[in-house]
């Protein structure tokens, strides 16, 4: 399983705040797993377009495209961030 | 190192003498505060702050982790308010302590640059035209990225 996390514009514009999935076949990084969210269709193929200032946490470390995704991960998008 | 992130509002007074206590080899102590500001342009009403619980603590505690390795410190501390605020309310205070001003302040701005590119708080602000989403701020990250590299002389002031 994956838990899945969602924040700030991504949460509104999605209507999904968390949620549980399988791991998907040929998901193994961010990547992939952006790609199998965004074929969803939608506000996930828009809020997930490539080219969309989307960030991305795995384990709640920041992660790049590239970082590998296990099961039992915790993954988290959400917008640039604007603390402070 | 204390790192908090609440609600409720903060006495930075109090905060500072907490930072310093109990510890006489500290000789200078520099503080940072943000406040909810106003735009004449834009007023805002009021904000609010969501974040990620659980991954703001870490990430908080990173990057003091990282100033503390970087200068030598005796004492650091960040607190980041979430929820409802309004225009002139105070968002985050960081506190840090040393033996010399000059660690001090380069610790301090450091650790305001990097939480601003890498904690997870999103800002919602409500203003007269309806709410909308703060954009991260190209700015922002630029004074991030002075830090990169180990020359800290260098680094500082470019």
């Amino acid at each position: 399983m994956l838990k899945l996390l969602y924040f700030a514009r991504l949460r509104e514009n999605l209507g999904v705040a968390a949620e549980q999935i399988a791991l998907p076949a040929g998901v193994v990084d961010v990547e992939t797993l952006a790609r199998h969210l965004r074929a969803r269709g939608d506000a996930w193929a828009r809020e997930l377009a490539p080219g969309r200032p989307i960030r991305a946490a795995v384990n709640q470390s920041m992660a790049r495209e590239e970082t590998r995704i296990r099961d039992g991960d915790e993954v988290a998008f959400f917008p640039p961030v604007t603390g402070g | 190192m204390a790192i908090r992130v609440q609600t409720e509002d903060f006495d930075a007074g109090s905060e500072l003498r907490r930072l310093r206590a109990g510890d006489r080899t500290i000789g200078a102590v520099a503080s940072f505060v943000g406040l909810v500001r106003d735009l004449a342009s834009a007023p805002v009403a009021e904000m609010v702050l969501e974040h990620y619980p659980g991954m703001t603590e870490k990430s908080l505690a990173a990057i003091v982790s990282e100033a503390q390795a970087r200068w030598p410190l005796l004492g650091a501390a960040v607190i980041h308010r979430v929820g409802r605020l309004r225009a002139g309310e105070q968002i985050v205070w960081v506190g840090v302590a040393s033996a010399h001003r000059k660690e001090a302040f380069a610790a301090c701005e450091f650790i305001v640059d990097a939480l601003k590119t890498r904690a997870p708080f999103w800002k919602k602000e409500y203003t007269p035209d309806g709410p909308r989403w703060v954009e991260a701020r190209p700015a922002d990250e630029q004074a991030a990225r002075k830090w990169e590299g180990g020359d800290d002389e260098s680094a500082q002031r470019s």
